[in-house]
Parts: C-alpha cells; structure tokens; sequence
C-alpha cells in the first residue's frame, strides 16, 4: 500500500473523480457471502486479538437473528447480504482511468464544481484519513498529532496499538445489538478511523476522513470512534463518494463520539454517496447508525449536508447523560430524481440543564421523497432541559414528497421544548425578482436555496463549507420545472 | 349480529357488517406495535371480560342527569342509556330534518338510499371500527336536508348505568348535512357508575356543498370510564367543518379523528382542550388529508397534565399531489405540571405538492412563574392564579366555541377539574 501524502493531495485535487469513476486498482476482495468464517477471516486479515474476534463473532451471531427496520419512509430492493463480499482492499497504488470515458454530461458538472487553488490551499491543511474499500490507505500529518498526544490512526492500528482504549469504547454507545445495520457492522466492519484527544487539548487542525467505495459487488462497513478526553476539543470531517455503478452498493458505518467531561467534538458530514442516475437505477443504500455520548458540560454537534445515496437512512443522535451537557443537530438533505432520504436526529435529555438544538433542511427535487424523523425524549430526571427544533422543507415541482415525522416525549415539568416546521416552494415572485435582475433561473434558484441553508452551511468549517455550497447547486441541477 | 333480527339480510348493510365481522377478525384490537397506537396500550381495558350487549335494559330520571345536558338551551336531544335509545329523555324530530335513531334509519326503506350513499363509506377499516361496525346496534342518525340552517343545537347523550359490571358499548351516529345546511352539534358520553366501561363509537359525518357543521365533544366521564372516539369526516366544495374536543375525565381516552377532504375552497377547524390528573390518559390521534386545491385546515390543541397523567398528541396532514395551494397549520401546547406525567407528541407533515403552505408547531413547557407572581402579588392565592393562568393558555380553543351557554359550561367543568371558582364565566 504505498499511498503517499503526495498522491493523496493529488487525489484532493483531482476532485473530479469524485463524482463518480471507478478507480482501476488491483484489489484484494474476499468471496461473497456471509458466515462465521468471513468474520473470522476478515478479523485474521486485520491481525486483530482474540478478544476482537470474539466480540465480532458476537455481533455475528446478534445480527442473525434481527430483521431488517422496515419502518422508515423509504422504499426500496433490500439488498442480498449473502451477495455481497464483506472485505476488499486495495492492492496497487491507484491508476486513474482518463477522463475521456467519463459521461460528458458529467464532466461539465465537474469543471462547473473545480475547486479554486485557495480552497485547495486550506485543504491541504487538514489530517486526513482515507478508508478506500473500507481500508484505510493513508493517514496523513500524523507527527504533528502525535506530539500533542493525538491518536489519529485507522481503527485496525487502534486494536492492535491501543487495544486498552478500543476495548474500552467500542460498542459503548452503539452496543452491537443497537439495531440490524450495526449489528452487521460490528461483525464485518474492516476499518475506519480511530482518534482519541488527551486531557486539556484542543486539536490543532481539522481531522478528516475520506471514504470510498471502488470495488464492485462489495459493501462497505467503516467503523468510527472518536474519543475526546476531559476537557478537550475536537473538529471531524468526513466526506464520502463512490462510483457510478447499476447496482446498488451497500453502506453500512457506525461512528461512536464518547465526550468525556467538559470536551467538544463537532462532527462534520458531507455525504454525497453515488446517488443513482436520473432513471434511479443504481447508487449507494447509506445506512449508517452515528451517535455520540455526552458526560457532565460536554458538547456534541453533528453537521451533515447530505446530497448523495439512493436511499438514506440516518439518525445521528446525542446522549446527553451529564448535567449542562449540550447536543446539536444541523442537516441539509438534498434529494433529487429518485432519491429518497429519511434522516433527523435523536435528542436523549438525561442530565439536567441539558440542552440541544436541532435544525434540519430538508429539500426535495424530481420524484424523490425527504423525511425528516427525530425524536427529542426529556426524561424525568432531566431538569430545567431544553430542546429548539426547527425543520423546514423546501419543494420543487409536484412529483417530490417532504415529509415530517417528529417524536417528542417530555416526562419533567421543568423542561421547555419547542418543534416548529414549515413547508413551502420557491416563490414565483422570488424567481422573477432575480430574473428581472439578470440572474437565470438556475442561478436563483441555487441563490435562494442557499440562503435556505445558510443557518446549516454556517455550521461546516470553511472548507467544507464551499465544497457543500456547490454540492449543493449541482445536486438541485435541472429540477427547475 | 343483533341487527340482523331487525335488518334483512338483503340490505346492503348485511353485506357490510358481514365484511367487518371478517376485517376485525383479522386484525383484532390495536397494540403498541402498531405506530399509530404506539403510545397507547389497551391492554389494561380488554384484559377483563366485557359485556357486548346490556341484558336488561335501565331507566333514568331527569332529574338524575339533567346536570350532563345543556340544559340552559332549548335542543334536539337524542339519549341513550347503555346503548338502548330512550325515548322519554330524547326530543327527536322529523320536521324538515331528521334527528332521529340509527336503527330507523337502517330499517325504514324511506332511508335505503341514504343509507347506501352513506353508511360507513369514510370509515376507515381498522380494527376498531370494523368491531363497531360489525355489533353497533344503535345510534344517531341525524339528516339536515339542503338550505336548513338548524335553530337549535342537537345534543346526543349515551349513559353507561353499570347495571353490567363491565359493558363495552359501540355507539355508531351518522350525520349528513346538506348543501348550504347548518348544524350545531353536542355529543357526550357519560358513565354513571363506577364499574369500568368502555365505549367504543363512531360517527360519520358527510359536509355537502357550502355547509357547516360545528361539533363538540365533552368528555368529563368518571375515573373508571374508557372512551375509543372514531370521527370521520367527509368534506365538499366551500363546507366548513369543526371539531372541538375537551377531554377533562375518564380513565384512557383516545380520539381518532379523521377529515377528508373532497372539494376546493373549504377549511376544517379541529381543536381541543385536554385537562388531566391521577393516571389519566388522553389521546389525540388526528389526520387531516388534503386531497383538493385550495383548502385549509386549522389544528389547535391545547394539553394540561397533571399527577401520573399522560398525553399524546399525533397529528398528522396528509396533501397529495393535487392538493396545490393547500394551506395547513397545526399547533400542539402542552404543560407539564408534574414530573410524573408525560406528553408525547408526534406532528407529522406528509407533502407531496409542492405550492403548499403548511406549518406546524409544537411547544412543552410550563407556566410563566413572573406571571404567577405578578397576579399573586396583587392578592389572589396561588391556585386560583395558576387556574387563570391556564385558562389563558387555553382560551383560543374555548373563544371559538360558538354557543355561549356550552362555553360557559365548559368554563365551569374547567373550573371544577382545577379546584377553584373564578367567580365569573368566560
């Protein structure tokens, strides 16, 4: 795996690929199927202890007996997990198939989203992680980390260099019996990124995941733990994309954020998943199971912008189990064509003066369907909580569905909790009053969805801000009817 | 089955009950899986033997319940006693309109064609009311025909005596209003015994062209009372329709109320005012489907809990793709008084036009302690200053209340649910 910091810059910066090619690398891909002895395979692969075996074999055996959720508002083929192969990494350093066997159509969205030399600049500046197949390729500034005592590695180094930490935390907040997706995962997860922030320290940089399904026929299944010790900060991003492929591809992550007391971790998503073509045929089943645990002052915030996938299911949630713990929810989902999303968030108030804010965008394009599902619980226990929720939709055309689906349940007299929602289109007039000012119709529309997700894209650090911004317009392409 | 002795099995509603018998069959009382009933568990209600159909018939004086009707007002009445119609309590009428029994309505061939157009054509086939359809044996049947604004209010009394130590009773009205007709309704379900009921009842109501139709639902029953209300509504062209529901008592409550709406141009109003305390627990399950352009609807409820009590709130709009410049408002408020009770609340938005305005909002909290101050520092002890306070907090539901007796009435047995007396009616 000779992948060096060089060429992962070269791969930030030919950002075009990632909207959709194959990148032509040797990989090795286990067979398909699933039993004990993948999971045993793929935990022999990785090296891992007999602990870790075990605690997967576990999960194995949990997932077994599940059925798949059927309750979320998204219809779809489920997919064969005896068909798909649970383990592929890459063997060869990556060879770029040339441009010109990429749809033209596409490559005008490429140029049209071409990141500026500043933009690379700043990126440059951030650690990245890159899990390709679920492996992880590249870990990059990895000195500079560790003299602050920063472990920022894949999670199979973790197992094996901080078994101490990993054993501790993983499955601590998503138990493997949580539900059917990660259960999957806790049994054939093949990597993901592992970081843990000492005492008292506030990371110096952004750290970044990157990751990428290329092999076909296989799932991916990258597990994340995050770890900020007492009193420390940290800020997380994580971007993913995969090829432009017939069938549909399997995502199914977990990512764990433990904050201990008085630490902050802001955790910041820009999932733009191969999102199936303008027929729906194809694209990335995200289902992804993300939840952080907040001890006494501590902070998680969740920022997702999400464009891609075919169907999206994803709740990242806080438990706020210390007092004056504090949770927060930004979300822009963007569906178009044949998309369909049912993501939000879930708010456990147990602490008192608990807080959490949930702001969520929802706008839906084409023929797809976006929904909203939250839940904010105040046990009785949480005094003096406070929840604000906010979820807005915004329509295009007539063929698309935004559906809202809040839970709330309050069990203490002293907590105050507020749910609003709105639903509305792009007024006519707004159009007109950009048209009369020379702006096209594209233009203004990309300009008043903008300003509809500003309050979520204020939220992105700067560089992912710009990337989601343009995401943004691309993914709404052609959905002025 | 009871029917069948005063119903030929050629009637088109043999057929019906026939079908429902089956549907319920099939899928039997709701549970907690279902994501409708998720908060609400009848378990407790159905794990002792119920009674379907009273075995001997009860008597009531006047004077015994005269407190449980409006009677400040001059009315239609249409009572019930155990589910049996008792004619010297009621006021019926065929004058101009029918306010009369189901079981007429059922078996006079003057009615057939009603009956066909009419008879549960919006119910919906849950389980619940497939049961009422299946076994209900009585109920009103009310029919304002076109142009008649009705001068008085109707009041449709059913009276559980616990003559039976448990009785389930499945009342089943039916209420059509013609085109630009008007009718003001009152509907209220009172135990007089301490034995546990449960009603389970369901009212349709079609809105014609351009009529109105006002409803109000007092539910004040005894500790020991349960009530299952399924309402659906049918909606036409410029028809305005409202349901006002105050769940003050009873032991589990649960309202599904549905409107359907079927024309341009016409709002449906649903509110409500639900006071609870001890282990109470009230419901509020509503869907309004906007199926045509043009239309509003308006939803305001209002929740007080109290002690062990708990509230639900699901509200749910539908707009389907035809239904353009929908505009759809929802508002859930809730109070917590106590940290043993519970809301949960669920306000579902279900869009799929795109030129809608629809909102909906939902807020727990409690009460404004500077506010409480302020009114107890200028001498008025602390319950009656917390009792205003909720008054205030519910008085957008109870100022629409369009009869000024009922909303006195409802003032007082607010009043009385809060332990205190204002000294003046709202």
């Amino acid at each position: 795996m000779a992948y060096t910091e060089e060429e992962l810059k070269k791969e930030l910066e030919t950002k075009e690929y990632e909207y959709g090619f194959y990148t032509d690398i040797e990989s090795d891909t286990f067979p398909v199927g699933l039993n004990e002895d993948i999971v045993r395979a793929i935990s022999m692969k990785k090296e891992e202890p007999e602990w870790m075996t075990e605690w997967r074999l576990e999960a194995f055996r949990v997932w077994k007996e599940m059925e798949e959720p059927e309750w979320a508002n998204v219809k779809y083929k489920k997919p064969d997990f005896q068909a798909i192969s649970y383990y592929s990494a890459p063997m060869n350093k990556p060879k770029y198939d040339s441009l010109d066997e990429v749809d033209p159509e596409l490559l005008d969205t490429f140029k049209r989203l071409g990141i500026s030399l500043e933009e690379q600049k700043k990126l440059a500046g951030v650690a990245v992680d890159v899990v390709m197949d679920s492996v992880s390729v590249a870990t990059t500034f990895k000195k500079t980390l560790a003299e602050k005592g920063i472990i920022f590695c894949s999670i199979s180094e973790a197992i094996k260099e901080h078994p101490e930490l990993v054993k501790k935390y993983i499955g601590s907040v998503v138990p493997r019996k949580d539900n059917f997706y990660a259960a999957l995962n806790s049994a054939v997860f093949s990597d993901g990124s592992f970081c843990y922030i000492p005492k008292g320290v506030r990371c110096p940089m952004e750290l970044s995941t990157y990751f990428r399904i290329n092999q076909a026929g296989t799932g991916q299944f990258e597990r994340t733990l995050v770890i900020a010790d007492e009193g420390s900060y940290v800020s997380y991003l994580e971007g993913c994309t995969a090829p432009m492929r017939d069938e549909n591809q399997l995502h199914a992550a977990v990512v764990e954020l433990i904050a201990l007391d008085d630490a902050e971790i802001k955790y910041s998503t820009v999932q733009n998943w191969f999102p199936g073509d303008k027929e729906g045929k194809g694209g990335v089943f995200n289902f992804v199971t993300k939840r952080g645990l907040c001890e006494t002052n501590a902070k998680i915030s969740w920022t997702q912008v999400e464009t891609g996938s075919a169907v999206t299911w994803k709740y990242p949630s806080c438990v706020l189990k210390g007092d004056n713990s504090i949770g927060e929810f930004y979300s822009i989902a963007v569906t178009n064509n044949y998309q369909q999303a049912d993501t939000g968030t879930k708010m456990i108030h147990l602490g008192r003066n608990t807080r959490s804010t949930i702001i969520s965008k929802g706008i839906s394009a084409g023929k797809s369907q976006n929904s909203y599902r939250g839940l904010v619980q105040i046990n009785s226990r949480a005094e003096n909580a406070r929840n604000f929720s906010q979820c807005d939709s915004l329509l295009m055309g007539n063929e698309c569905g935004a559906h809202t689906f809040p839970y709330i349940e309050a069990k203490n007299k002293t907590s105050q909790v507020e749910h609003e929602a709105t639903t509305s289109k792009i007024g006519e007039d707004q159009i007109f009053y950009c048209n009369q000012r020379g702006i096209d119709t594209e233009k203004a529309i990309a300009l008043i969805v903008n300003g509809f997700s500003k309050e979520v894209l204020n939220k992105l650090p700067m560089e992912f801000a710009v990337e989601a911004q343009k995401l943004l317009e691309i993914s709404l392409e052609g959905s002025v009817g | 089955m009871a029917f069948e002795n005063t119903v030929d099995v050629n009637h088109p509603v043999h057929e019906v009950r026939s079908e429902a018998i089956k549907n319920f069959e099939n899928l039997g009382f709701p549970s907690k899986k279902m994501e409708e009933w998720k908060y609400t568990s009848l378990k407790s209600l159905l794990k002792s033997d119920m009674s379907v159909f009273p075995k001997k018939e009860s008597n009531l004086d006047y004077k015994d319940v005269k407190q449980y009707f409006i009677h400040e007002i001059e009315s239609y009445k249409i009572v019930f006693i155990d589910g049996v119609y008792s004619s010297h309590l009621s006021e019926t009428s065929h004058e101009g309109l029918d306010v009369c029994l189901m079981s007429a309505a059922l078996s006079k061939p003057k009615y057939r064609l009603l009956i066909e157009n009419y008879f549960n054509k919006i119910a919906v086939r849950d389980g619940l009311t497939s049961l009422n359809t299946a076994f209900s044996k009585e109920g009103a049947f009310i029919n304002i025909p076109r142009g008649v604004v009705v001068e008085k209010p109707i009041q449709i009394l059913h009276f559980s005596t616990g003559m039976e130590s448990s009785l389930m009773t499945q009342p089943r009205n039916l209420i059509v209003v013609g085109e630009n007709a008007h009718v003001q309704i009152i509907e209220r379900h009172q135990s007089l015994t301490d034995n546990p009921t449960l009603t389970n009842s369901v009212t349709e109501i079609f809105a014609n062209k351009r009529g109105i139709v006002d409803y109000y639902k007092i539910q004040n029953d005894k500790d020991a009372a349960s009530l299952i209300d399924n309402t659906y509504i049918s909606q036409q062209r410029n028809s305005h329709v409202s349901v006002h529901t105050f769940s003050l008592g009873g032991k589990l409550t649960r309202n599904n109320l549905q409107f359907f709406q079927k024309g341009e141009y016409l709002d449906s109003t649903l509110k409500g005012i639900t006071i609870t305390d001890k282990k109470q627990h009230v419901d509020h399950s509503t869907l309004v489907h906007h199926a045509q352009p043009n239309c509003e609807s308006h939803q305001d409820y209002k929740g007080i809990y109290a002690d062990k009590s708990t509230g639900v709130f699901n509200g749910r709009i539908v707009v389907e793709k035809e239904a353009q410049k929908t505009n759809g408002f929802q508002q859930s408020n809730n109070i917590l008084l106590d940290d043993t009770a519970t809301i949960n609340a669920k306000p579902q938005l279900e869009i799929f036009a795109d030129d809608v305005r629809c909102s909906h909002g939902c807020t727990i909290g409690q009460l404004d302690d500077e506010a409480l101050l302020y009114l107890r520092s200028r001498g008025i002890p602390k319950k009656e200053a917390t009792a205003l306070l909720m008054f205030g907090f519910a008085n957008n539901v109870l100022e629409s209340v369009k009869i000024p007796e009922l909303k006195q009435r409802i003032t007082r047995l607010i009043a009385d649910k809060l332990g205190v007396n204002l000294g003046f009616d709202l």
